[in-house]
C-alpha cells in the first residue's frame, strides 16, 4: 500500500459515510441519540474539503491528519474515538512510504489500543470494538496462514460483520445505549457498523 | 420538518450569533467557533466552563455572566463540542486560579472535555472537573456509563459559580460543585418528540395517547412508555423515583420545574402545584422554586422535576448574586 492507495481508500470512506449517513443515523436513533451518521458524514465531508492537502502527505501524516480532522469536526463520542484511532495508526506509520500488511496490522493494533484507552472499553460492551477486535484477530490468522492480503482483509470484513451481528445479542454497557439496559438487545451497534464500512473502504484498495 | 431556520448546517452558528447580539453586555463570542465567554471578565478567580451539544438553550451560553459560567462551548445539536473548541474556551478564561469544567455525564462530552483538559494541562493550565449525573431514570451501575446529566446541571452552574465569584480556590469550588451533584436528582417525561434539524424528522415516535417516562434531554428513551396520565399522576410517578434515590426527609430543597421546549408555562405551573403539595405532605420544605425553561430539548413537549437538597452553605451560594442572560439572583 502506498500513499496513492491510501488516499483512494480515504475517498471511499468519504463516499460510504455520505451514502450510509441515514442508515447509521437510523441505527443510532434506536439505541443512541440519532446523530452517528450525521456526525460521521460531517467529519468525512471535512476530510473531503482538505483532500488535496492530504494527498501530498506521507502515509503516516495523512492518516494522522485524518484523525485530527475527525476529532475537530465529528464531535460526540465517535469524534474522539475514531480520531484517536486514526491518530494512533498515523503515529505508528510515521515516515513510511510503503506500507506492508504487517505494518497495517500493527497500525490497526495501535488504533484499537487508542480506542480502548479513550473509551475505557473492552470487547463485549456493544461498541465498535466488537467489530474491530474480531477483525484484527481474523486478519492476523489468515495472514499467518496464507500471507494473502486480499484474503486476510476479506476474513477481517467477515469477522467485523459477524461482530456487528453479535452486538445485536448483547447489552450495551458503554455509551448512550447503556442507558437502555436490556432494551438495547436486538439492535446492532452503530459504531461497529460504521467501522465495518471503513474497513471495506480500505479493503477495496488492496 | 417545519422550523424557523435558514439552513440546517447553520443552525448552531446563527443561534450563537443571535444570542450574543441579544446580550452584548454579558457575552462575547470567540472567533474560533461557537465558544462564548463573559464580557465583564473578573480576574483572579476560578474560571468555570461548561457546554455540550446545542438544542438545550438557554443552556449553556445563557448562563455565562456574573456568578455563574465564564465560558460555554456549543457543539452541533445534541453533539458534544470538539476538544479543540473546549480547549479554546479554557485558554480564553484561564488564570492562575485554574479552571473548573462542568460536564454532563455523556460518553462523548466526557471524552471531548477530557481531551481538551489534557491539551490545556500541557500548556500549564490547572484544570479540574465535575461530572453531573442527576437523572434518576437511568440506573447507575457497573453496567452503564452512569446516570445522565440533565437539568440539575443549572444548579451546579449557579452554586459553583457563586463560590468562584466569591474567590474560593479551585479545590473548594470543585468540592462545592460535587456537593451539588451529590444532592440533586432529576427525572422527566415527554409526550411529543423533538426534531434535530440535521435529521429532519423526530428521533422517536409516540402515539397520541402515550408518554415516555424518564426521557433524556436528547429524546433518549427513559424507563418505559405508557398511556398518558393526569399531570398529578405523572408528577407522583417522577417524584417517587426521585425521593427514593436520596433521603430528602426533613430537609430543605430547591425545586426546578424545567420545560423541555414546547411545554406551556401553564402546564409547568400545574405540575409545580402538585410537586409543592407532595413535598409538603412528605415534610420536605421548599426553600426556592424555579419554573421555566432551563435545559430544553429543542421543541420537545415534556418537562423534568429536579430536587436539590440544601444545607446552609448551598443556600447561601444559591442566594448569592447571579447576573446572566438566563438566570438572575
Amino acid at each position: 500500500m502506498n500513499n496513492e492507495n491510501i488516499i483512494h481508500a480515504i475517498d471511499k470512506m468519504i463516499d460510504v459515510m455520505e451514502s450510509q449517513k441515514e442508515f447509521l443515523t437510523e441505527l443510532d436513533n434506536v439505541i443512541g441519540d440519532g446523530d452517528h451518521g450525521i456526525n460521521m458524514a460531517r467529519g468525512f465531508g471535512e476530510i473531503n474539503k482538505k483532500r488535496d492537502l492530504l494527498a501530498v502527505m506521507d502515509a503516516g501524516d495523512m492518516i494522522k491528519n485524518v484523525g485530527m480532522i475527525l476529532v475537530a469536526t465529528v464531535g460526540g463520542a465517535s469524534g474522539p474515538l475514531y480520531g484517536t484511532a486514526f491518530m494512533k495508526a498515523g503515529a505508528f506509520l510515521k515516515g513510511k512510504e510503503e506500507i506492508g500488511f504487517e505494518d497495517f496490522l500493527e497500525a490497526f493494533q495501535c488504533a484499537i489500543e487508542g480506542v480502548m484507552a479513550r473509551g475505557k472499553a473492552a470487547e463485549g460492551e456493544k461498541t465498535m470494538l466488537d467489530a474491530m477486535l474480531p477483525a484484527k484477530r481474523a486478519m492476523e490468522k489468515e495472514w499467518n496462514l496464507t500471507g494473502d492480503e486480499k484474503k486476510s482483509l476479506e476474513a477481517g470484513i467477515s469477522a467485523a460483520k459477524a461482530g456487528v451481528e453479535y452486538t445485536k445479542t448483547i447489552i450495551a454497557t458503554k455509551g448512550r445505549a447503556s442507558y437502555l439496559g436490556e432494551r438495547s438487545i436486538g439492535h446492532q451497534d452503530p459504531g461497529a457498523t460504521s467501522f465495518t464500512f471503513l474497513l471495506e473502504a480500505i479493503a477495496s484498495q488492496i | 420538518m417545519k422550523k424557523f431556520i435558514n439552513d440546517v448546517a447553520k443552525v448552531e452558528d446563527e443561534m450563537i450569533l443571535g444570542l450574543v447580539k441579544a446580550y452584548p453586555q454579558y457575552l462575547q463570542k470567540l472567533d474560533c467557533g461557537n465558544v462564548v465567554v463573559r464580557s465583564n471578565r473578573k480576574e483572579n478567580k476560578v474560571a468555570l466552563i461548561s457546554g455540550g451539544g446545542s438544542g438545550h438553550e438557554p443552556a449553556h451560553a445563557g448562563y455565562v455572566g456574573t456568578g455563574m459560567l465564564d465560558a460555554a462551548v456549543a457543539g452541533a445539536v445534541f453533539t458534544s463540542p470538539t476538544p479543540d473548541q473546549v480547549y479554546e474556551g479554557i485558554k480564553a478564561i484561564a488564570g492562575d486560579a485554574g479552571v473548573l469544567m462542568v460536564i454532563k455525564n455523556y460518553t462523548g462530552d466526557v471524552m471531548n472535555f477530557e481531551m481538551a483538559a489534557e491539551m490545556a494541562e500541557a500548556d500549564g493550565i490547572l484544570v479540574k472537573q465535575v461530572v453531573v449525573n442527576d437523572d434518576v431514570a437511568v440506573k447507575d451501575s457497573l453496567y452503564t456509563v452512569g446516570r445522565r446529566g440533565v437539568a440539575g446541571t443549572v444548579f451546579v452552574h449557579k452554586i459553583a459559580g457563586a463560590a468562584a465569584e466569591k474567590g474560593e480556590d479551585l479545590l473548594k469550588v470543585q468540592a462545592v460543585a460535587q456537593k451539588v451533584v451529590d444532592n440533586v436528582r432529576t427525572m422527566g417525561a415527554a409526550i411529543r418528540p423533538c426534531i434535530v434539524p440535521a435529521a429532519g424528522k423526530p428521533g422517536f415516535e409516540l402515539a397520541e395517547d402515550e408518554m415516555e417516562v424518564g426521557i433524556g434531554i436528547h429524546g433518549e428513551p427513559g424507563t418505559h412508555r405508557e398511556k398518558i396520565k393526569s399531570a398529578d399522576e405523572i408528577v407522583d410517578l417522577l417524584l417517587e423515583k426521585i425521593l427514593a434515590d436520596i433521603d430528602y426527609s426533613g430537609s430543605e430543597v430547591a425545586v426546578m420545574i424545567n420545560g423541555a421546549g414546547s411545554t406551556p408555562l401553564m402546564e409547568l405551573f400545574i405540575i409545580n402545584n402538585r410537586v409543592a403539595d407532595v413535598l409538603k405532605e412528605k415534610g420536605i420544605s421548599v426553600y426556592k422554586t424555579y419554573v421555566g425553561e432551563y435545559m430544553t430539548s429543542i421543541e420537545m413537549e415534556g418537562f423534568s422535576v429536579s430536587l436539590l437538597k440544601l444545607d446552609e452553605e448551598l443556600k447561601t451560594l444559591l442566594d448569592d448574586k447571579a447576573d446572566t442572560p438566563a438566570f438572575k439572583a
